[in-house]
Parts: C-alpha cells; structure tokens; sequence
C-alpha cells in the first residue's frame, strides 16, 4: 500500500489529475451501467405487473439475473454488416449514441461535494450533448443502407429537433428563476424543503420538460422511430448483437440521466422534501436516487399505459402546444419577476 | 363552452391521468399467470396429443389394417401395409404417422372401428435427428402398453357423450 502511494506521488501531476479523474470516472459509469441493466429488468417486471403478468422469473432467484443472461446473449451474437452498408459509419453510430448519453454524467452532481466536474456552464453542456445523441441515430439510419432505418431515423431527428426547442425553452424558464447555468447552484436554490422545489412554481415547464424528455429519449408513447408495426424497428432494424445492445444501453442511459436531469432541476436534487428528524437521517444521495428510481418508474408506467402517438400528433404536440406552453409560462415569469412585486414566487 | 371543457381537460392532461390510475391499479392485482413447467392447467379427456395404437386385455392388437385411418386422414400422414397372418386374420405389417404431416384432428380415432388408434394426452414430445418424426408399429404400439391405463380412463370419462 505504501509503494503505492509513494510511487503515485513521484507521478507528474498532469498524470495524477488524469489518473484521479479516470478513477472518478470508473466509480460514476460502472453503477450507471448496472443501473442500465437492472432498469431492463425492472421495466419488463413493471410492465408485466401491469399487465397481470409476472414478468421474467427464470433466471435466478426471481429472475434478478436476467440482465446479465441477457447480456451474455447479445455478446455471443454475430454482428451482421449488410452487404452495401458503410462498415465504419455503421459501427460508429451505436459509439456516437451512447458516448453523449454517458459523458453528459460529468456534470451531474449527486450531493453538493459529490461531483465529477462542477461546470458553471453544466446546463449548456447537458443542452448540447443530449442534442448530440441524435446523431447516433440519423448516422445509424444511413448507414445501413435500408429504407426502414431511414425512415426510422428521419422520424427520429423530426422529433428530436421539435422537441429540443420545447426542452430548451422549459430550462431558460429554469434558468430566470434559479439565475444560474451551475447544476449545484440550481439544487442549492431550492434548500428548504418541498414547498421550495422549482417543480411548483414551474409546473408547466416540469411537465413539458419530463414529456419532451420522454419523446427525446424515443420511448413509449413517443417511439415512433422504432415504430415495430409500421418500419419494424426503425433505425436499427439491421443491428444485432453487440452492436444492438450499445443502442440499447444509450436509450435506457439517456432515460437515466433525464430522469434525473428532471429530479435535480425541479424536484430538489439530493434535498430531502422536510427538514426535520426521520427525513433528514436519510444521506442526500440516497434522496437523489430515490427520486431518480421515482421518475423512471414513471417512464415505464407511462410506456404500460399509452398506445403509440401518430406521427403527425406528435409534431403538432411539439410545435403547435409545447412550444406557445413554454413561451406562456415564461412571459409569466418574467412578468411576475420585472413588473410585479411577487417575483418571489418564482425564485 | 364546449371547446373550452374539452381543452380544460386536455391541458390538465385529465384523461391521460385516468389511464395512469386504471394502469396503476393493475400493478398491484393478483397475477393469475400459470407457471408452466411446475403449474399445469387441467386437460380435457378428448385432448389429441400423441398417437398410440391400443391391444385388447387379452395381449391381442386391436388393429385389423381396415385402413379407414389412412383413408379419412387430411393430411396423408398415415401408411398402412398389411397381409394375412397365420391364424387367418388380417393384421398390418407397417403402420407409420409421419408426425410432422399429423395435424392432431383426431379423424383417424374418430374413424377406428375397434379403437385401436387413439390420441393419447401427452404433448410434451420432441424429435431430436431427423426420421425420428415417423412413428412406426412398434413405437406406436409401445406407447400404447405404456399408457394403456390413461387412455382408457380418457375413453371411460367421455364415453357417456359418444
């Protein structure tokens, strides 16, 4: 143990840094990735709940080792290239999906210490690399050289930019009321308890957020570029194995990290919701994740419950209602804020 | 007034949280899911599984290679050759069901004269090489000494609706 330490310290500190921050890494992205995987469980469970089944049991005690049965199938599958795809787009597309979903992890904070890097631009960075996943998409769509994938993909970036603007608009409302970019700054904003959580005075823009979150992440009720019955599985219909199960992983770690981009900036991050004695024994990070677990079960309530949405519903839902929604709201708030003297409301 | 009921309701996304209830209330009701290899569900005594071909108590194959079986099967699955023994009876000397032609009907059952062929309940079988799907004389009639007991019940329970 000694060595260790002494031969860490005759390291060069650029080294030190990069080692340090490697390890933070590992530390955030490996319980991330189990979460990824046990939330495939816990969605075929919940759904087959709903539906009054009992879901997958097989596969150890209650099937808790169902993931991991799964995950050595995908890795023992053949990765079928079609014959006229571009190989190094078509490899690269799983790669250009997930690696936004999980470097947008670095600025999340999970207590007020506990975080990667503390940017005071963490907003804009989550804004940018959540738009970036589209990508992964539009480049898979091509790149396999099929019409349904195409289609799969234009539908996916349609939906995609219609609701990035909706999303967009719902965090500058979150941005005049907590006056920062910083995601620590915005948890911290909201100390006090629940009546102090943004998610009353911003309702509106917490709804849009979580709906937009939901269409951005392509899920139910808003998977039309999977769409089975029409284009079969959309933009990775000719993925299989490996390949397929990156795409996978980036959907459920996007949903992830949107629902807890939604805890933190509407329900209170890692603050308990009173503060006083049985909830405050509880850690804050554990309040977090409860809250996390909270907002994904409710995505997969929402995918149990609602039939896909017509295409066309789709825009006119992002376009036409979500965009007028926000920008209401948001004159609201700057309304109340400048003219009227009960701005405290929104802070 | 009307419009603006319908997008009152639609605004507070009332009917969306309706369905969330109704499905929210399923989440917690019994599962009645039957746990197939351990939980079996009760057969029907007419349940058409497996072939067999019967004998009488006293050892003797009730088959006389009437042919009837071969003639009213739909799907040709039934090759029957026979010849006169030594006794003086006409008995069969192949009596094959290719099982991947049967279609399970019960026709042939329903045509025997002597109930020889029956359609046992059994319908957990499998072939593991190729050829194995045909089921000859002696296979079928091995069945039949096996589970000679269960077919019989079968027949004795559904006898009164024949």
């Amino acid at each position: 143990m000694n060595w260790l330490w002494s031969t860490y310290g005759s390291l060069p500190f650029e080294l030190q840094v990069t080692i340090e921050s490697l390890i933070k890494i590992i530390a955030i992205l490996v319980p991330l990735l189990l979460c990824v995987a046990f939330m495939t469980y816990a969605e075929r469970k919940i759904i087959g709940y709903i539906q009054v089944r009992v879901g997958p049991n097989r596969v150890g005690p209650k099937g808790w080792f169902q993931p991991f049965a799964d995950v050595l199938k995908l890795l023992f599958k053949e990765i079928v290239i079609p014959s006229n795809a571009n190989r190094f787009l078509f490899l690269s597309a799983p790669i250009l999906s997930l690696a936004p979903a999980l470097a947008a992890w670095a600025v999340i904070p999970f207590t007020d210490t506990l975080v990667l890097a503390n940017l005071d631009a963490g907003l804009l960075y989550i804004l940018a690399l959540t738009s970036l996943g589209v990508y992964g998409v539009i480049v898979a769509g091509w790149a396999s050289n099929s019409k349904y994938a195409f289609l799969g993909a234009m539908r996916s970036a349609a939906q995609i930019v219609a609701y990035e603007i909706a999303m967009g608009f719902a965090l500058v409302g979150l941005l005049m009321a907590a006056g920062s970019l910083n995601l620590v700054q915005i948890v911290t904003a909201q100390t006090g308890g629940i009546h102090q959580w943004y998610l009353w005075p911003l309702f509106p823009l917490f709804l849009v957020y979580f709906i937009s979150g939901v269409a951005e992440t392509n899920r139910a009720p808003f998977d039309v570029a999977e769409g089975e019955s029409e284009i079969v599985a959309g933009f990775h219909v000719e993925y299989s194995g490996v390949t397929f199960a990156v795409f996978f992983m980036a959907e459920y770690a996007n949903m992830v990290l949107i629902a807890t981009l939604a805890v933190i900036m509407f329900l209170g991050g890692w603050h308990a919701p009173f503060e006083f004695a049985p909830f405050t024994w509880i850690p804050p990070i554990f309040w977090l994740l409860g809250k996390v677990a909270l907002m994904l079960f409710v995505f997969l309530w929402l995918r149990a419950t609602f039939p896909r949405y017509r295409y066309d519903q789709i825009m006119r839902l992002g376009w036409k209602v979500f965009i007028p929604v926000t920008l209401v709201w948001i004159t609201v708030i700057g309304v109340f804020r400048f003219l009227t003297p009960f701005g405290f409301i929104f802070q | 007034m009307d419009w603006l009921k319908r997008h009152f309701r639609t605004f507070l996304l009332l009917e969306l949280l309706r369905g969330l209830r109704l499905t929210g209330k399923h989440l917690f009701k019994r599962k009645i899911t039957v746990q197939y290899p351990e939980e079996k569900t009760p057969k029907s005594p007419r349940f058409r599984g497996l072939h067999a071909l019967r004998r009488y108590p006293n050892g003797e194959e009730r088959c006389i290679a009437c042919k009837l079986c071969e003639a009213v099967c739909p799907a040709l699955a039934i090759t029957i050759e026979s010849e006169e023994r030594s006794d003086g009876t006409r008995r069969t000397t192949r009596y094959d069901i290719d099982m991947f032609k049967c279609i399970y009907c019960g026709f042939c059952e329903e045509a025997c004269p002597v109930d020889s062929i029956v359609e046992t309940d059994i319908h957990e079988f499998h072939f593991e090489t190729r050829g194995d799907n045909i089921m000859t004389k002696e296979m079928l009639l091995a069945i039949g000494d096996q589970y000679e007991e269960q077919i019989a019940d079968a027949r004795r329970a559904d006898s009164t609706f024949r």
